[in-house]
């Protein structure tokens, strides 16, 4: 286990030092190592820090570095693990569309495995939302119904997940990267004792190993990375609102509803007492096909009335920079960016908005970024597809009504 | 009320750019910052101490050079700091950093609550609070935007969703997890600073909270980065510039063409 400089090849050209995403090689002179070498006068050193990446590897022209990973034997069991899960997270007992998304990807998973895909729903009187799993993807649904069910907590969930994943060993699960999943898969990840891969923006299959690729973003997106897990299963993902498109709802798929019970009482230390909707919005930001936000620029709360009135004309949901949230002109919740929330819409406005890199880790992924902002120069235009330089009061009530027309 | 916060040292992405040529990150010069959704934890932790009397003690798995998060901690009130700092706790994931922490925790012993930031900002998981929660055996409320009850028996919590909020309650001990709304974190007092220079910062090693050696560092972590790689860039964009019936107009027409609205 580790990583291994071979001095007798490292010139110490330094080009692992530029292709190291973590910083951690530095060229020192090889008299103060004491490494003498005929030719060269430098080597390269790894600090501490280093996460065995292997970036660096690739970036060697000499082929001097090595990383190695103990080899676990795969445990002989890692054979009985087959078929891919999906989590259909419910909310007052609706399957959730990010759900259906991941049975769109669970079955091209499928199809390069030739496995069985699962939707496994939990909740009380849930059974209805079968067939709609089926109808998105599903081969089977595995439906668990209990009052203490009803609503997600923590320990119940936990409990009756790794119990399932105890009785039929899925090869892979899949779970939306929402408040939900992401508590739920993590707790059922270490308790397990497997590997959770959170937000990942791709999913594909080794054709060799057969092993899970998960490709997520790292460093507020400024790097992507590709991780998997080897030698432990099942293989779990976390996956975000919008990454994956829903198959079309095919009403004459069949598949099996298989009701199980869950051995003994499900007890939880926790448990819910009241669900407050959020009334000041319409749409859900992290499922919202397009989001209209507004910042700084807008220069005082009564002035959001003009992003809501535009929001409403496209059925947008209403976001905000951290200076219009920090300044009190509209609630956290609609925060987006590093602070707030990640969204990743099909249209994203940015009204007023410089486009600080916080404000730009929370929204870059979206599909098209259009930009109003009377400073040419702002941020927010190095990364908007289409962008209007100009003042939004202008601007603003002139989409509206080009668009109502 | 003896709380622990767990906190990070994390790189301050606004200062971190991308060199154009390798499409690395340029980290030299970049400070080193407590993760941001951490200063909340702390805050909380120490509003909570405030009203119930206690304790709050910060711990941090990392290098050496995490001792600076952790001077940073104490000087905002933390009562005591433990460092978890070791070679073989390097290349840890989520898993195994969690293992660690919980080892970290259950080393202070006798702990009522735990506190920890929604996720950080370098990884962005949020896996390793309800992963400790999980490993200590203990209920959790992530995302939480505000506590409205807390004693030694329970707490409840408003737990921050897509679309609004759940509240919850739950026994005591136990973890959670909390978002911005939760409160505005103060700043550091004189008196903080000049005691926290003075603080001595405790440091255990992988042995010294009886770690299990495959459970940590790169060992213990069953997830592996195959590859890192530049995210593909986006296109330059097209911009209007001159009167908003023009402008927008001519935006309007491109979105059309573009099949975008």
């Amino acid at each position: 286990m580790g990583i291994i400089i071979d001095q007798n090849k490292c010139s110490g050209c330094g080009l692992c030092v530029k292709s190291c995403p973590f910083d951690v090689i530095q060229i020192k002179s090889r008299k103060d190592e004491n490494k003498l070498h005929p030719r060269y006068k430098n080597i390269a050193v790894i600090l501490e820090g280093c996460t065995l990446c292997g970036a660096c590897v690739e970036a060697c022209p000499v082929d001097a570095i090595t990383v190695t990973r103990e080899k676990k034997e795969p445990a002989a069991t890692i054979k009985d693990y087959k078929g891919i899960w999906v989590f259909a997270e419910q909310q007052d007992s609706v399957v959730q569309e990010v759900a259906l998304e991941l049975l769109g990807k669970a079955r091209d998973l499928a199809g390069k495995l030739s496995a069985e895909v699962t939707a496994v729903l939990l909740g009380d009187k849930v059974a209805k939302e079968a067939d709609r799993l089926i109808h998105h993807g599903a081969d089977r649904v595995i439906l668990v119904e209990d009052p203490v069910l009803k609503d997600f907590l923590d320990e119940p969930y936990a409990d009756v997940l790794c119990h399932l994943v105890g009785e039929y060993k899925p090869e892979i699960i899949l779970m939306g990267a929402t408040t939900i999943g992401r508590a739920f898969a993590s707790r059922v990840a270490a308790r397990i004792h497997t590997g959770l891969t959170a937000d990942c923006t791709d999913l594909d299959i080794d054709p060799q190993s057969k092993i899970l690729l998960q490709t997520r973003p790292a460093f507020g997106g400024n790097i992507m990375a590709t991780i998997h897990t080897e030698h432990h299963r099942p293989q779990m993902s976390t996956v975000r609102h919008k990454v994956f498109k829903p198959l079309e709802e095919d009403k004459s798929r069949k598949g099996d509803v298989v009701k199980v019970a869950y051995p003994g009482k499900i007890v939880s230390r926790s448990r819910i007492i009241d669900i407050i909707k959020d009334k000041t919005q319409q749409v859900n930001l992290t499922d919202a096909d397009i989001i209209v936000s507004g910042g700084r620029g807008l220069g005082k709360p009564e002035n959001f009335e003009l992003i809501r009135e535009f929001a409403e004309v496209l059925g947008a949901a209403v976001g905000a920079s951290r200076a219009a949230v920090d300044a009190n002109w509209i609630s956290y919740s609609h925060q987006v960016g590093q602070t707030g929330r990640t969204v990743a819409p099909k249209i994203y406005f940015a009204i007023g908005i410089s486009g600080a890199i916080q404000h730009q880790v929370g929204m870059r992924s979206s599909d098209v970024i259009i930009a109003v902002n009377k400073d040419p120069h702002a941020p927010i235009f190095d990364i908007a597809n289409y962008g209007i330089v100009g003042d939004l009061f202008q601007v603003v009530p002139e989409l509206i009504k080009q668009l109502k027309k | 009320m003896k709380i622990v916060v767990c906190i990070k040292q994390v790189p301050d992405t606004t200062e971190v750019k991308i060199n154009p040529e390798t499409n690395t990150l340029v980290r030299e010069g970049v400070e080193s910052i407590i993760n941001p959704f951490d200063m909340y934890a702390i805050e909380e932790g120490l509003r909570i101490k405030e009203r119930l009397n206690g304790e709050v003690v910060a711990l941090c798995m990392g290098p050496p050079q995490a001792e600076a998060a952790l001077k940073e901690a104490l000087s905002l009130g933390c009562d005591g700091a433990v460092l978890l700092t070791d070679r073989s706790f390097a290349g840890a994931d989520t898993l195994a950093t969690a293992y660690t922490l919980s080892r970290g925790i259950k080393s202070i012993k006798d702990v009522d609550l735990i506190i920890c930031g929604k996720q950080a900002i370098d990884g962005d998981t949020a896996q390793v609070g309800p992963g400790i929660a999980e490993m200590l055996d203990l209920p959790c409320i992530t995302y939480v935007g505000k506590v409205e009850e807390i004693d030694d028996k329970h707490i409840k919590a408003y737990r921050m969703m897509e679309g609004g909020y759940n509240v919850i309650e739950a026994s005591v001990p136990c973890l959670i997890t909390v978002v911005k709304e939760i409160n505005e974190p103060r700043l550091p007092s004189l008196r903080g600073k000049m005691n926290a220079m003075k603080a001595q910062i405790t440091k255990w090693s992988a042995a010294d909270i009886a770690c299990e050696v495959d459970r940590i560092g790169q060992m213990g972590s069953p997830t592996w980065v195959r590859k890192i790689f530049a995210p593909p860039k986006r296109e330059k964009g097209m911009i209007f510039k001159g009167e908003p019936p023009d402008t927008v107009g001519g935006l309007l027409s491109a979105l059309k063409d573009k099949g975008v609205l």
